[in-house]
């Protein structure tokens, strides 16, 4: 279809789609030009899916028309599937094949055969540098990996658009960059992308953002757009503690404020410049705060309500050469870290590097091969109950009962925390008025926004007032405006004497952390607070580094 | 539109994924080996040994030459006693099913001017199927044992016909007989409809079902590869079940191969095409596993008269079990293993299964839309 080069690749008119009563994107119009990497960016429940899988002719519009290529995707989904890569978001492998035994299947489907199969094979494997496994199980893969090979399978006959669903969900930042690379050289031979994310910074990269938000587009255009609006008004100023945080955001004249390391990253209202403040270069996420008309204000009302930690251990938890083995294999290697009380401890590191493991073993979730880990010096192993009163958990996914409504989620968190009576009563009322449940209190916890379903989450666990809550990618999906809001809280926990222990691959998350323990093949790389992590990066090349850039140059080696 | 190449590829995966996955293995190999087993071992409907107690108060020629024919009876195995205490209390206690009491005036029944003998049967009811049988048996018991007195000594008791019973097709009443072959139902229902609807489900669940459909594979495809693939899996599992029957548990096969053949294929892509039905409604493991059980594996067992004889079940249950394909491929399994191949019977079986096959398929043809919503 070369005679659509100065068409648009992708025409969407008056595109709306509803389940029921629920309206998934609301009208949406907009052409996209051939061969650019088209950002679909937006928290999760913006739509993001939604619009791909109508773009994939795998749905119907309620309304209005999609054309790829000139194509109707409700008449001729044969003919966009011929000419479409598409890559859903739970990989579509099949785990229980090889990678080679993939390929295979997807070439063919696509009827890739004889001498052009083995030459695309090869290309495709060197590409994704995925060689040396082609005889290893897809479910064996790492997460970066399966991507590669998700998208190796979707390049065997070169689409003309490719759709990705959120390909860097789940990836830790070295792939993430690796999978980037790839991207850019396919749209560099041509290939239209469509790449949607929740990561915010992935915007900057596209040379053209949709930004979705909750079914609407809110912006189209070159990224830069939004970031330029943004000039002049973004500084950093030092901090000398957390409680600085609150004071900032709750001025008139700014619109956002987070912690950066030893710094709060402040976004000003449009003509007025911050005092004191060193200028530095606007995010996208900055343009979209601003969007959304800033940062929620005011104090946490949890923590306010929360009562001082008055249990003056230095050291909350002390991990001594905590070792855990599956089979042969070590999935964590003798680690050890102290967290000090009132501290936000980060574990950071890619997949399957062992955060999750040492996080569960911290938790008292699995059995510790060998080594000590003790909360107040008692043991998770041998004294879980005890241990465990002091602990909050907030598992990663949405780990409430969905068919329970919000009162009864409430119930049932604050008995399993030992709550009764009044003391039960007055807890959950609370909580209710803390994080305004009142007009969903009788919907179960499934249908509730993404916001609220963190929200409660958070809320069941803590209740009890833990003195030590563990967070485990606590706000991965959500939108920058409820992190902004979970952040607030976690904060003014930490002022109260609270301790925090986050794994996370979010590294805006990362940077709200005291100190970091970057774990890499089950070790300890090193333990810092972000900005001598960010120190440790500096190079001639790049000596200004960000969080991302340490993590990848410290993982790489060169801790 | 099928293009043959698409479907090839297909089904090759699905070898590929059948063969490392270690459950379809299971449900295709083990499980009807051990079902054939459990049938054909554990499940019985005859019994042969009961324990009952009896109490003998007569001792009397008579009354010896009649205990002596319910010992010899292979359906009993007898517990003789004096004391009619001891032998109830072994019944209260569960230890006997039940007992029959010969009382001291036994002997004396050739005089009474009615002529019927005077002995007690109790049963433990708590298990009435079993209770009955043990009056049933006793009651054969006595009447043989009336019949050998007539031709012994020409003395004509109550008994005023003599039935002389032959059963055919099954002569021993092995249960086993009839067992054994229905069980090849549930099988391949097992096969046809639950592993199906479990593995199409999985495509879901894993999102590769999305993948697939966004490449120019067109739903008959899919539904094809999968219909073939366990097809073949389903004949294979079904000759090492006919295998089995015939000889591990020396089951006779009287009727042809070839008929048994065509009926255990037609059945199976009836059942293939409920599995695939339920698999476009059930789009997760536990929803299919659900449908399949409450829509293929129960009415199967239940109503298919492979354990329970449909004349005796109430009429309205009788004309649900119209709608269930394994009831006419039980009928064909019971007649060509037992009976033979009787013709009319078997084509009309296998033309009313492969006229609910139709159906299934027409409405999976129409729901299957390769689309999401």
């Amino acid at each position: 279809m070369k005679n659509g080069a100065a068409l648009p690749i992708i025409r969407i008119d008056d595109l709306t789609k509803s389940f029921g009563k629920e309206e998934a994107l609301q009208h949406l119009s907009v052409d996209l030009p051939k061969g650019q990497i088209i950002g679909l960016v937006g928290p999760d429940g913006a739509g993001k899916t939604t619009l791909i899988r109508l773009l994939a002719a795998l749905m119907l519009p309620s309304s209005g028309q999609i054309t790829i290529n000139g194509f109707d995707t409700v008449k001729e989904a044969e003919k966009i599937h011929n000419s479409i890569g598409y890559m859903p978001q739970r990989f579509g492998l099949y785990e229980d094949l090889t990678v080679m035994q993939n390929l295979v299947l997807y070439a063919d489907l696509n009827g890739v055969m004889g001498e052009e199969r083995k030459k695309v094979f090869e290309q495709l494997l060197s590409f994704t540098g995925l060689s040396p496994f082609t005889k290893r199980l897809a479910g064996n893969l790492s997460g970066g990996m399966k991507q590669k090979l998700g998208l190796a399978c979707t390049l065997i006959r070169k689409p003309d658009v490719l759709l990705l669903d959120e390909p860097s969900v789940g990836v830790d930042p070295i792939s993430r960059r690796e999978l980037w690379k790839m991207i850019q050289g396919l749209a560099a031979e041509g290939i239209s992308i469509i790449w949607s994310t929740i990561y915010l910074d992935e915007a900057e990269k596209c040379s053209r953002v949709l930004l979705l938000n909750e079914g609407k587009m809110l912006f189209n255009g070159p990224p830069s757009e939004m970031t330029d609006k943004m000039k002049g008004r973004v500084f950093l100023v030092p901090k000398e503690k957390r409680a600085d945080l609150v004071e900032i955001v709750n001025r008139e004249d700014v619109v956002d404020a987070t912690i950066q390391g030893a710094d709060i990253r402040v976004v000003t209202k449009e003509s007025h410049p911050f005092a004191k403040g060193k200028p530095v270069k606007p995010r996208f996420e900055d343009a979209f705060i601003d969007l959304l008309g800033g940062s929620p204000k005011g104090k946490s009302k949890l923590a306010e309500n929360a009562p001082e930690v008055a249990n003056d251990h230095e050291f909350v938890i002390k991990v001594e050469n905590l070792t855990k083995k599956f089979g042969d294999f070590t999935a964590v290697d003798s680690i050890s870290f102290q967290v000090k009380k009132g501290e936000i401890f980060g574990l950071l590191g890619p997949n399957g590097a062992g955060k999750s493991t040492t996080f569960k073993m911290l938790c008292g979730l699995l059995k510790i091969t060998s080594g000590k880990a003790t909360v107040y010096g008692k043991s998770l192993i041998d004294a879980p109950a005890e241990a465990r009163e002091h602990i909050g958990y907030m598992a990663q996914k949405f780990s409430l009962y969905g068919d329970m409504s919000v009162l009864q989620n409430l119930q049932f968190f604050s008995g399993v925390y030992n709550l009764e009576g009044e003391k039960q009563k007055t807890a959950i009322e609370q909580m209710i008025e803390i994080f305004n449940f009142e007009p969903y209190l009788d919907s179960p916890a499934k249908e509730l926004p993404l916001g609220y379903k963190q929200r409660l989450g958070l809320a069941c666990a803590v209740m009890h007032h833990p003195e030590i809550l563990f967070l485990d990618e606590p706000t991965s999906g959500v939108d920058p405006i409820t992190r902004r809001e979970f952040w607030n809280h976690i904060n003014g926990l930490v002022e109260k004497g609270t301790t925090i222990i986050v794994t996370t691959h979010f590294m805006d998350e990362a940077e709200n952390c005291d100190r970091i323990g970057l774990i890499f093949q089950g070790k300890i790389v090193t333990i810092g607070a972000p900005d001598e992590l960010k120190k440790k990066a500096k190079t001639e090349q790049n000596p200004d580094p960000t969080l991302e850039d340490a993590f990848i140059y410290l993982v790489e080696g060169h801790g | 539109m099928v293009n043959p190449r698409r479907l090839k590829a297909l089904i090759v995966k699905e070898f590929h994924q059948i063969v490392r996955d270690v459950s379809s293995i299971l449900i295709c190999v083990v499980l009807p080996t051990v079902l054939l087993i459990l049938y054909g071992f554990g499940v019985s409907l005859d019994f042969k040994n009961m324990k009952i107690g009896l109490v003998m108060e007569d001792t009397a020629p008579d009354a010896q030459s009649f205990v002596k024919a319910l010992v010899d009876s292979r359906y009993f195995n007898v517990d003789i006693g004096r004391d009619r205490k001891r032998i109830e209390q072994d019944v209260v206690d569960g230890k006997l099913l039940g007992m029959v009491v010969i009382p001291s005036y036994f002997s004396q029944f050739r005089e009474r001017t009615d002529k019927i003998a005077p002995i007690q049967v109790i049963a433990d009811g708590t298990n009435p199927n079993t209770a009955s049988f043990v009056q049933n048996y006793v009651d054969a018991a006595f009447e043989g044992w009336l019949q050998q007195q007539y031709y012994e000594s020409g003395w004509r008791g109550q008994l005023l016909i003599d039935p002389q019973i032959r059963y055919w097709f099954n002569e021993s009443l092995d249960s086993r007989y009839f067992i054994l072959p229905g069980s090849l139902a549930i099988t391949m229902t097992l096969i046809g409809a639950l592993l199906t609807a479990l593995v199409i489900a999985r495509e879901w669940e894993r999102g590769t079902m999305e993948s697939l459909m966004a490449t120019s594979v067109t739903s008959s495809e899919i539904m094809l590869g999968k219909l073939l693939s366990y097809f073949i899996l389903g004949m294979v599992s079904f000759i090492l079940s006919i295998f089995f029957t015939i000889f591990a548990f020396g089951v006779p096969l009287r009727g042809s191969l070839l008929a048994l053949m065509l009926s255990g294929a037609v059945f199976l892509f009836t059942a293939l095409g409920l599995g695939l039905l339920i698999s476009t409604l059930a789009k997760n493991q536990f929803v299919a596993s659900q449908a399949a059980l409450n829509a293929a594996f129960l009415p199967s067992y239940m109503l298919s008269g492979f354990l329970f004889e449909i004349s005796s079940m109430p009429v309205p249950i009788q004309w649900m079990t119209y709608a269930i394909p394994a009831r006419y491929f039980v009928s064909c399994l019971q007649t060509l293993f037992l009976a033979g191949n009787i013709w009319p019977l078997i084509l009309k079986n296998i033309a009313i299964m492969f006229g609910i096959a139709l159906i299934f398929y027409a409405i999976l043809v129409k729901k299957m839309v390769k689309r999401l919503d």
